[in-house]
Formats: structure tokens, C-alpha cells, sequence
């Protein structure tokens, strides 16, 4: 397989008033075309930071401090504005949290299309491009008469879905989706991921699926990232990560999670809270609340090492 | 679309209320006022004899409620009655000033919309930086400056001192009265014949006064501007435009621009009142024909039938302007339902 995207010693900082916040420190990831990857862990751990850097979109005052994300292997990073602008929305889409908010309550849905169209394919006609928009709609299980609707006269489903199609009818290859379902409502999150699965097989899409809930990325993902303070923890495939965790951090997420299958004695909670990014702990991140916590912990970065076919960032396998 | 008929309809009846509350409010104070019509007319020193003759002809010796209650059946006859002071109705007294007035206004409204809405999301972009601090200084001082004040350093510096512009007057010496016979808005009479050397003359006339007018109320415009678009640059759907790559002049301009124009236009419903008194004003230091000054000339001559004429005139001005802000709402917002 193909990488699609690496990610190498990616550091992104917001500097504030009262500090830096390291929001994602010394990250390296690589994803392969075509796979799902999960991206978990808890709220602020950096998870959007990430998503964000990729399309280089971070809000003031974050800025990428250090590192590469070579997209088909060209530097992101190094990119110009404008060669920024014509990946996004054609080569790599996102989409956020809340379908709700995340479209133009003034557009109808057929000029937020359009204006996706034109903005990366000069001189295309408008009758074309509302076909396509028409087509999209359909393979989204929207009828596309719904077209000339205001955003407000659609379920947050039905919008969310809208998003997705914006981001792929000029064919992107990546989708980065931050917290899709988190915003609707079970039903409407189930068939969500159902489409999402329907997508990847039919555009080869690669999915960056962000996520704090654990059930989605179960369904979906290929592989799962495993990210704590700004790090990552663990990265591996879905299931041995969901069977046998290495990361002390993961086993505690894990742990934490209602089980219907696993008849769990207790439900156990991670002792401690999440690190202060202006002034992280020392060493490894998560010492504080690790239950193996040795002195070299304290100290000293944990490298990353190969377990197992997994890549697990903790001194226990050192 | 029934509905916003229905809606029309709802408002305007309730200004029939309106204006009579306001004209019975008028119609007490300018009775309680020191001086009369008549006294103003024939000066303090005409004989008794001679004023209590005028009062009695005028009607301004019958009890004040009886005067009331024709005033009342007056307009409900819509008839605005005879001027007072000078051998001439009412009606006719303010259609020979309205134009006036509403060109005035319109450009005022314009050069506000204009520099505030522009300048403040241009701010807005460049938060923090030298030309957001400009603009909104801009702001502040030019909200704090009263009308007049504005005016008379207007023409100070651009009538008088650069000598580029004319400080009174809709028009120069040398135009044609017959020009304007159409609808009183010389821009447009002046359009309509097609003689460009009036419309030139009629331009330069209107720029001070419309800026006079247009920069005191932009300031109030150009903050709020300002806050919407800050606000609306961080919604979800501008994050979600620069994701599809869309570029960024075209979402602050056009996706931005027309979010926060929304409360900009309820604003600008609650503003036209200070607009026309602004009007007034500026009509007063220009030496403007319209309503303003001819209100204010009638005050001093306590011409009561065309002072409370011109109130329920501009009552309805206001009025009806704040009804096509309404309607200009629900056009540019589909949530809008009536
Ligand atoms: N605009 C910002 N200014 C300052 N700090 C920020 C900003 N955005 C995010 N952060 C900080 O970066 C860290 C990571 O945030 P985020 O990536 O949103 O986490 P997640 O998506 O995993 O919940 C958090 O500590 C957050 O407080
Ligand atoms: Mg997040």
C-alpha cells in the first residue's frame, strides 16, 4: 500500500498570555491510502490540533513549530497559501462537530455547492455543476431535489452528510472527519457510519476519524491512535489495541468504558486529571497518573518502540 | 409571501395609533409653548382689538379641547388643513420640501452603510492590527461629534479653506427650475431630462450635507460592523468554507459580510429616527430646503397646522422606512418567517 500521509516530529504551539500551550508535541504518524484511522483520546488532548494542522488551518494564535506532514509526498508545511487552498476542499476535505453550525444558514445548499465547484475548476458551467452537485446527492441517499433548501429546513443528519459531499465532489482523497457523530443523535450516528463505510470503499477514500467515543472508531477503524497531552500513546491495529492494550493510558480508556460483552466487575475510572499543556509534566506526559510509573519515566521522553507490529511510546517496553 | 402581506398590513395599521398618540403630544406642547401664531405674525405691538380679530378668525379662542377634537376629524379626513401664518396649505407646504429631505437622507443612509459597514468588517480582518485601531478610533470620534459641529467644519475646510465644494443650497445660480419638475429628487429629475451639467451641479451641492449626515451616524455602524464580524468569523460554517478552500476574501466579504449584516439591518430600523433628526440638522447648517428647516422656521413663527404636519410626516417616514428594513430582513434571511 501507498502512504497518503507522514507526519514527522509535528509540534504545534499556541502561544497565550500566560505561556505556550504544547497542544500536539513531537507527533509522528503515517497513514496508508484507503485506511480508516481512529484518532482517540480525552477531550483537549490535541486531537483537533492535529486534524487541523493538516489543512493548515489552526486558529490564531496556533502556529506548526516544528515538523513535516508530507501529503503524497510534498510537505504541507512548506506549502504556499495558495498551494494550501487548492488541496483543500479538492484533495483533502474535512468536516466538524457540529452539522448544525457547519454550513451558511444564508446559501442554499445548491450556491454552497456550486461555490465549492468553481473555486477549484475555473470555466466549469453551471449546469454542470449543479448536476454534479444533483449526482452527489443522490449517492448520498439525498433526494436532490432538496438542492434548493436552505440549511435550516434539513435535520442535522441529513447536513452532516451535505458536508461530506462538499468535501468529496471534487474527489479528495483524505477525509479528515473531527467528532462527526457527536452531535446527532444514535440512530442518526449508526447510519452516519454506515455512509462513511459505503464512501471509503466507493472514492478509496483514507478517513482520519477523531473521535472520543470508542464505539465509533470499533466500527470503523482500521487502525487506532492513541493520543494523551499532545503525544501519542499507542498506535496499532483496531482490534489488537481494543484486546490487548500496551499503553498504560490505553488499558486505563479501555478499562473506563462501559463493556456490555465484558462482564466487568467494576467500572473503573483513571485516578489523576489531564496534563496542563503550558507546563507539562516532565518526562513522559501521563507519569503522573500511570500506574507503572518509574524513575526513568520522570525524566526522560519515552521512545517509541515496536511491539507486536504496534508502536507504543512507554519505557515498559523498553 | 401571504403572510408578509398580512405582516404589511399588521404594521401598518399600528402606526395609526402611533401617530395619534404623537400628534396629541405635539398638539398639547405647542399650546403650552409662550407665543402664538398670532402675537408672531403681528409682532408685539399691534393693538388688542386687532389680535383678538385674528385669534377669533383662526379659531384660537375656542377651547382647547374643542380645537382638539376638529384637529382629530381634520386628519381623520386626512386633511392636514391651512398653514396658519402664510395663505397656504399644509400639504402643499411639505410636498414642495419632502424631496428634499429624502434625497438627503437617502445619500446619508448610503455614505453610513457604505463607510461603516465597510470599514468595520475591514477592521474586523485585520483585527489587531494598525488599520483595525485606525477605523475604530474613526469610530469613536466620529460618533462623538455632534451634527452641526460636523457640518460647520466641513465646510470650513472644504467650502472655505480649499474652496471646492458649495456649503448651501441644493443647487448653483445657474440651473433651470423647470429641471425639477418631476418628483423633486433632483439627482433623478435631472437623470430623467438628461441634463448632465444640472446633475453635476446638484451632485456636488448634495456631497456635504449627505457626508455631514453619513459620517456621524457610519461610527455607530462601523463598532457594530466590527463586533458582528468578529462574532461570525468564528462560526463553524467560515471555518468550514476556508476547509473547501474558498478564498478568504471571498469569505469575509460575501459568507461573513452577509451574516453580520443581519443585525446591522435591525440597527439601521432603530437608527432612522436619529437619522432625520440628524436631517433636521444637517438642513439647518446647510441652509437645505426641506422639512428640517421648515420645521424649524415654523417653530419660530408657532405655525401650529404645519409643525404638526410635518411631525406626522416624518412619524411616517420613520415608520415606513423601519417596514422595509423588515422586509429587506426577511429577503435577505430565509429563517424569517412572519
Ligand atoms: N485557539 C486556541 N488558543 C489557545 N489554546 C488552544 C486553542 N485551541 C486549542 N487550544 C489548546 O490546545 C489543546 C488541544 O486542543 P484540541 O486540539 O482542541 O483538543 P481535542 O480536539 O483533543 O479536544 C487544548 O489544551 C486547548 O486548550
Ligand atoms: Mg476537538
Amino acid at each position: 500500500m501507498a502512504t497518503i500521509l507522514e507526519i514527522e516530529d509535528l509540534s504545534v504551539h499556541f502561544p497565550i498570555n500566560i505561556g505556550t500551550v504544547q497542544a500536539v508535541q513531537d507527533v509522528n504518524l503515517r497513514l496508508e491510502q484507503g485506511e480508516v484511522m481512529g484518532l482517540v483520546g480525552e477531550s483537549g488532548c490535541g486531537k483537533s490540533t492535529l486534524g487541523f494542522s493538516i489543512v493548515r488551518l489552526l486558529r490564531p494564535p496556533g502556529k506548526i513549530v516544528k515538523g513535516r506532514i508530507l501529503y503524497h509526498g510534498q510537505d504541507i508545511v512548506q506549502m504556499s497559501q495558495k498551494e494550501i487552498l487548492s488541496l483543500r476542499g479538492r484533495k483533502i476535505a474535512m468536516i466538524f462537530q457540529d452539522p448544525l453550525t457547519s454550513l451558511n444558514p444564508l446559501f442554499r445548499i445548491d450556491r454552497q455547492f456550486i461555490e465549492t465547484l468553481f473555486t477549484h475548476e475555473r470555466g466549469l458551467d453551471k449546469k454542470t455543476a449543479f448536476r454534479r452537485a444533483e449526482k452527489m446527492l443522490e449517492s448520498l441517499g439525498i433526494s436532490p431535489e432538496r438542492l434548493s433548501e436552505y440549511p435550516h429546513q434539513m435535520s442535522g443528519g441529513m447536513r452532516q452528510r451535505i458536508m461530506i459531499g462538499m468535501g468529496l465532489i471534487l474527489n479528495s482523497d483524505l477525509l479528515i472527519a473531527d467528532e462527526p457523530t457527536t452531535a446527532l443523535d444514535v440512530i442518526v450516528e449508526a447510519q452516519f457510519l454506515d455512509l462513511l463505510n459505503d464512501l471509503r470503499r466507493q472514492y478509496n477514500l483514507t478517513i482520519i476519524l477523531i473521535t472520543h467515543n470508542l464505539g465509533n472508531v470499533a466500527q470503523l477503524a482500521d487502525r487506532i491512535t492513541v493520543m494523551y497531552g499532545g503525544t501519542i500513546a499507542e498506535v496499532g491495529q483496531a482490534n489488537t489495541i481494543f484486546e490487548d492494550p500496551l499503553h498504560p493510558y490505553t488499558q486505563g480508556l479501555l478499562s473506563s468504558i462501559p463493556n456490555i460483552k465484558l462482564d466487568q466487575p467494576k467500572l473503573k475510572t483513571m485516578p489523576g486529571s489531564p496534563p496542563d499543556l503550558v507546563d507539562p509534566p516532565s518526562g513522559c506526559v501521563f507519569h503522573p497518573r500511570c500506574p507503572y510509573d518509574k524513575e526513568i519515566c520522570r525524566v526522560q521522553k519515552p521512545e517509541t518502540f515496536t511491539e507486536d507490529g504496534r508502536l507504543v511510546s512507554c519505557w515498559l517496553y523498553g | 409571501m401571504k403572510n408578509l402581506a398580512r405582516y404589511i398590513i399588521a404594521r401598518l395599521l399600528l402606526t395609526i395609533p402611533m401617530v395619534f398618540i404623537l400628534l396629541s403630544i405635539v398638539f398639547v406642547v405647542l399650546r403650552i409653548m409662550p407665543g402664538d401664531p398670532v402675537s408672531s405674525m403681528l409682532g408685539g405691538h399691534a393693538p388688542e382689538s386687532v389680535i383678538e380679530l385674528k385669534k377669533e378668525e383662526l379659531g384660537l379662542n375656542r377651547p382647547i379641547a374643542l380645537q382638539y377634537l376638529d384637529y382629530l376629524w381634520q386628519i381623520c379626513r386626512l386633511d392636514l388643513g391651512d398653514s396658519m401664518v402664510f395663505k397656504q396649505r399644509v400639504t402643499k407646504a411639505i410636498a414642495e420640501k419632502i424631496p428634499a429631505t429624502i434625497e438627503l437622507t437617502i445619500c446619508g443612509i448610503l455614505i453610513t452603510l457604505f463607510l461603516g459597514v465597510f470599514l468595520g468588517a475591514y477592521a474586523a480582518d485585520r483585527r489587531g492590527m494598525v488599520q483595525d485601531y485606525v477605523i475604530r478610533l474613526y469610530g469613536i470620534v466620529v460618533y462623538c461629534i455632534p451634527v452641526f459641529w460636523m457640518g460647520l467644519m466641513l465646510q470650513l475646510i472644504f467650502g472655505i479653506w480649499l474652496d471646492m465644494l458649495p456649503i448651501a443650497g441644493r443647487t448653483g445660480p445657474r440651473v433651470f427650475a423647470s429641471t425639477f419638475e418631476k418628483t423633486g429628487l433632483y439627482v433623478l429629475d435631472s437623470i430623467l431630462v438628461r441634463d448632465f451639467s444640472a446633475l453635476g451641479d446638484v451632485l456636488i451641492h448634495l456631497v456635504l450635507p449627505a457626508f455631514t449626515l453619513g459620517l456621524v451616524l457610519s461610527g455607530i455602524f462601523v463598532r457594530l460592523t466590527r463586533a458582528n464580524m468578529l462574532d461570525v468569523l468564528k462560526a463553524d460554517y467560515i471555518t468550514a468554507a476556508e476547509a473547501r478552500g474558498i478564498r478568504h476574501r471571498k469569505i469575509v466579504y460575501k459568507h461573513a459580510l452577509k451574516n453580520a449584516f443581519i443585525p446591522i439591518l435591525t440597527m439601521m430600523g432603530l437608527q432612522i429616527a436619529l437619522l432625520m433628526a440628524g436631517a433636521v440638522l444637517t438642513e439647518t447648517t446647510f441652509s437645505w430646503p426641506g422639512m428640517g428647516r421648515l420645521l424649524l422656521e415654523r417653530i419660530y413663527l408657532r405655525d401650529y397646522p404645519t409643525i404638526q404636519g410635518v411631525i406626522i410626516m416624518i412619524a411616517l417616514i420613520v415608520a415606513m422606512a423601519s417596514l422595509i428594513v423588515d422586509i429587506i430582513y426577511a429577503i435577505v434571511d430565509p429563517r424569517v418567517r412572519y
